[in-house]
């Protein structure tokens, strides 16, 4: 090796690991990506809100494409979306069904009743067992479920309305919605 | 008004630094000496200045001054008075400033203390350590001013973090930064070399003493954090391979390979590029601490408050000053000779493969902490690498280096022979397997973990013995007694044994108690007994009280060995009502063979309380150890040759191990 | 007065043993908190900065422990309940990374550096030494 390249292989190292930083400081550490994009969504029966005796059954969600949107009326963020939320189910354009993610039945639909309810049918998850099977960790979550069943998108936190327009508006136009 | 003069002094700090940092350069480049002499006071001026606006901060958080914003969202008036000067660091901008501040007191050490040099190398030395200080004034200034006023004055502030409570926040972090900000001096004198053309044996024994010294600071910040850790947080565990850990361990690891290396350059004359280079790495790795705690690029429990344009404004710091110091490097290095002829086995060739292990071991660890983000930025997912991959790695890697402590400083300079060494070692061999099949079996699991952590915790502490008498003996004079020969041993000698020791200590704790700590996890009612072994642990209820910023629950347990009582046990859960946190505040009976750990889980029905209680055998060996490496650097820096080679700059180096 | 010591002792004992009772584990299978303790302590807790599940007071924590128990008493090896696990929320949930391409330089890299470095510096030495003809230098 020529002699004076040697030495500058401590400085192209560094250079290496700057680009990685710089890379790094753009992306989240704390956002996991879920490995069930792409994979069937969990099936899973569950009571239904307000609606005393009735059962929802995922199941019966084949043929549809639909959002399942997971909040609770403790969660501070997922105020922050609601107004979008109330938003989109003007529009119509997509069935949203929200999952109330370990809540007290009677706190989520005081939340519902004083914001506004952009759901179509709000499942509990009283004991978060179904959180645990879509993998949620921290709410909100919206997960995008198509036709077959397939989990087609996933986002954790708050929506906004940046990313309705360049993820999910995009992903449900493929989808025919 | 306080506040803007502590403000002010930061700005007239940064426009100094600005001069200490540039017409010196130009000064010792053009032969101007009227440029040059204003190196000395610049630095010390603006080290001052700092030093001064350090304290108005320090004062506007004693007198509660919420109407700067760094003090309200960080203090809090019920706060005692101890921990409302530990807030000072206790948030980003705050620790930023107790930075820059630690650098002042390098730089008024260096303005002091590295008087016999030759004038341009002091000057371009003084003039390095102002361009560090530019790039954080700056930093501070445009990104983190921490006397950013609030208008109107909040009520009361927002309180310091309960986790952060504690002794160890008085004492921790200063410590931590002395060690971080040390290696800036040993940077500083490697772009000084750098510059004036001038590696050799002088600027290595140059370095040497300023090198130990931050070393034995940052072993004793890394120690005081993992003993904080310990007791904090209620389970005992004192360290977890943490991002921010790692960052302050990787430059222990290289600082600790410098010292090394530094033996070698100055005895020697060789290895010189390697020793600037470890140089320049130990402080880049600091920088890229300070990088990785505050732009919020890794998870850690120790990130602070992230800030993309802080992230970037670092990043951009590390690429001048680590980039710049590199492409001198690139420049520069090619040229240096080999130094002096030394044989494949030597004293030499050992301190050099400790090196080999170390940086490795820094690599390792370096790569483990940084893996995550690389994946992740190459677009393959998120993965995580914990402490059972550090645990795995770093051992395996660190094992043979061991080894090898226990030969190295019996092999005799530039060529030794191995049959001799190993003549030499043969006690220290059959005390280490022994230990290594008693010590086990005695302390009732055998495992071969443990077997070889015992193994290599005997092999270090025995070999260091071994050197001792060695050296007696070869030095002895037949008329000299014992301790005459002990006091014409010079005091580094010492300070390499203590180390050394240090690390074998360190080891032998480390060893049992992963291998034969014990938990259990109980339901205790009151007067209910916990007997573990000979130790029965009784649980005398719990009560309310009321501390000054926080209520607790304080239960009481009375543990008797045999019968006999021998610790009374307060721990706590504490209620911080300010910041609406609960923490748990274990007591421990600390001991020289274990230490009992008891905290309090949570409150049951009729008084009764979920308990848990730790039996931690020789827990105490990793600290004890850790302050035994310290005070063998410290010692080191004793020794009289320091002294007289300062004064006397032509002379060879006196013998030193 | 010998006797009344030992009534003394005697009474003292009594009102201890009365009082006193032996603590019991906070779970009634011991064993099984022995293997989550030593199965969570190599997961990561998703909500938290950087802590192992085993020592998260996260509420989703708690539930993913409960998770863990319930199969563990259903019966399922480790190995299992991990993949389930990963199959959830990715192989960041691991602290110890699996083994496969993503990951091989993160395990081998270490020790191909310790070689390299062993093999550079066997290198080096042997050119500092030159022509050898070295003396030991005494102490």
């Amino acid at each position: 090796m020529n002699r004076t390249l040697k030495f500058l292989i401590p400085l192209a190292l560094f250079l290496v690991a700057v680009g990685f930083l710089t890379k790094g400081l753009f992306l989240n550490p704390r956002e996991v990506p879920s490995p069930l994009v792409g994979k069937p969504a969990p099936v899973f029966t569950a009571p239904i809100l307000g609606e005393a005796g009735k059962r929802f059954n995922s199941a019966d969600m084949k043929g549809q494409v639909w959002l399942l949107n997971v909040w609770a009326s403790w969660c501070a963020a997922c105020r922050d979306e609601h107004p979008l939320l109330m938003d989109m189910a003007q529009t119509k354009r997509i069935v949203m069904h929200g999952l109330a993610y370990k809540d007290v039945d009677a706190e989520a639909q005081q939340v519902l009743i004083a914001m506004g309810n952009p759901y179509n049918k709000v499942i509990t998850d009283t004991d978060g067992k179904i959180g645990i099977d879509y993998g949620v960790y921290g709410v909100p979550e919206t997960y995008l479920i198509d036709k077959a069943g397939i989990i087609r998108y996933k986002h954790i936190g708050p929506l906004t309305p940046e990313i309705l327009l360049t993820k999910v508006v995009p992903l449900l136009k493929e989808l025919g919605v | 008004m306080i506040p803007a003069i502590g403000e002010l002094t930061l700005i007239l700090a940064f426009i100094l630094s600005i001069i200490q940092g540039t017409l010196p350069l130009v000064g010792v480049w053009k032969n101007k000496t009227t440029l040059m002499n204003l190196a000395v006071p610049t630095a010390r001026a603006q080290s001052l200045l700092i030093l001064i606006s350090f304290a108005i901060l320090m004062y506007s958080f004693y007198i509660n001054d919420f109407s700067v914003l760094y003090v309200a969202s960080t203090s809090n008036s019920q706060l005692p008075t101890m921990y409302r000067l530990a807030a000072v660091w206790g948030g980003h901008e705050g620790s930023m400033l107790l930075w820059v501040a630690i650098l002042s007191i390098w730089t008024i050490a260096v303005t002091l203390f590295a008087k016999n040099l030759p004038d341009s190398f002091r000057i371009r030395l003084i003039a390095v350590m102002g361009l560090v200080s530019v790039g954080f004034l700056a930093f501070i200034l445009f990104t983190s001013n921490p006397f950013d006023r609030l208008i109107p004055a909040a009520l009361d502030g927002r309180d310091l973090n309960p986790l952060l409570q504690d002794p160890g926040m008085v004492f921790h972090p200063p410590v931590l930064y002395m060690g971080y900000v040390g290696f800036s001096v040993a940077f500083a004198f490697a772009i000084a070399a750098l510059l004036d053309g001038r590696l050799d044996n002088a600027w290595a024994r140059w370095t040497r003493p300023w090198t130990t010294v931050a070393w034995a600071f940052l072993t004793l910040g890394i120690a005081f954090g993992s003993k904080w850790a310990y007791y904090e947080l209620g389970w005992g565990g004192w360290w977890f391979w943490d991002a921010v850990e790692n960052a302050s361990f990787m430059p222990w690891l290289v600082g600790t390979a410098l010292i090394h290396s530094l033996a070698v350059t100055e005895k020697r004359g060789a290895f010189k590029v390697w020793t600037v280079l470890l140089s320049i790495c130990a402080f880049s790795l600091s920088l890229l601490g300070t990088f990785l705690v505050r732009s919020g690029v890794l998870t850690s429990v120790h990130a602070f408050a992230t800030d993309p344009s802080r992230g970037l404004f670092i990043l951009l710091y590390l690429v001048i000053v680590i980039g710049g110091a590199l492409l001198l490097f690139a420049l520069r290095a090619p040229n240096v000779g080999l130094g002096e002829k030394f044989d494949v086995v030597s004293r030499e060739s050992f301190l050099l493969a400790n090196n080999v292990v170390l940086v490795t071991a820094a690599g390792s660890v370096l790569l483990g902490t940084m893996y995550p983000l690389l994946i992740d930025a190459l677009g393959g997912g998120k993965i995580s690498v914990g402490p059972p991959y550090f645990d795995a790695v770093f051992v395996a890697i660190m094992a043979p280096g061991l080894f090898l402590m226990g030969l190295g400083p019996l092999a005799k300079w530039k060529k030794a022979s191995i049959p001799e060494i190993g003549t030499r070692l043969k006690l220290a061999a059959v005390i280490s397997v022994v230990s290594a099949l008693l010590v086990p079996s005695v302390l009732g699991k055998i495992s071969l973990m443990a077997a070889v952590g015992v193994f290599m915790g005997a092999w270090i502490v025995s070999t260091t013995l071994i050197l001792l008498q060695n050296r007696i003996k070869a030095k002895q004079l037949a008329s000299v007694s014992l301790l005459e020969n002990l006091k014409n041993i010079p005091l580094a000698f010492y300070g390499m044994l203590l180390a050394h020791l240090g690390i074998g200590v360190f080891v032998l704790g480390v060893t049992l108690v992963k291998g034969y700590e014990s938990e259990q996890d109980l339901r205790m009612e009151v007067n209910d007994v916990a007997k573990i072994g000979d130790l029965a642990f009784v649980f005398k209820g719990a009560q309310k009280i009321q501390g000054p910023n926080y209520i607790s629950s304080q239960g009481k347990f009375v543990v008797t060995e045999d019968g006999k009582q021998i610790a009374l046990l307060y721990p706590e859960k504490r209620f911080y009502p300010v910041q609406g946190a609960t923490m748990t505040e274990a007591d421990i009976e600390p001991g020289v063979f274990k230490d009992l750990y008891v905290s309090l889980g949570e409150p049951l029905e009729k008084g009764a309380w979920s308990v848990r209680i730790y039996i931690k055998p020789f827990v105490q060996w990793i600290w004890a150890g850790c302050i035994i490496m310290a005070l063998g650097g410290l010692l080191a820096l004793l020794d009289r040759r320091y002294r007289i080679a300062n004064k006397n700059l032509s002379s060879r180096a006196e013998e030193v191990f | 007065m010998k006797k009344l010591i030992i009534l003394i002792f005697l009474f003292t004992h009594a009102f201890a043993v009365a009082y006193a009772g032996e603590a019991k584990p906070i779970s009634d299978d011991p064993a099984l908190e022995v293997r989550l303790k030593a199965m969570s302590q190599e997961l990561r807790c998703l909500v938290c900065q950087n802590s192992t599940l085993a020592d998260s007071d996260a509420p989703l924590a708690e539930d993913l422990r409960n998770e863990i128990r319930t199969q563990m008493r259903a019966g399922k090896s480790d190995q299992e309940i991990v993949d389930y696990l990963v199959a959830r929320y990715g192989d960041f949930v691991r602290y110890r990374p699996p083994m496969n391409n993503v990951t091989a330089i993160l395990w081998f890299g270490p020790f191909l550096l310790l070689l390299t470095g062993g093999f550079v510096l066997y290198r080096v030495l042997k050119k500092q030494a030159r022509d050898g003809d070295i003396q030991a230098e005494e102490e």
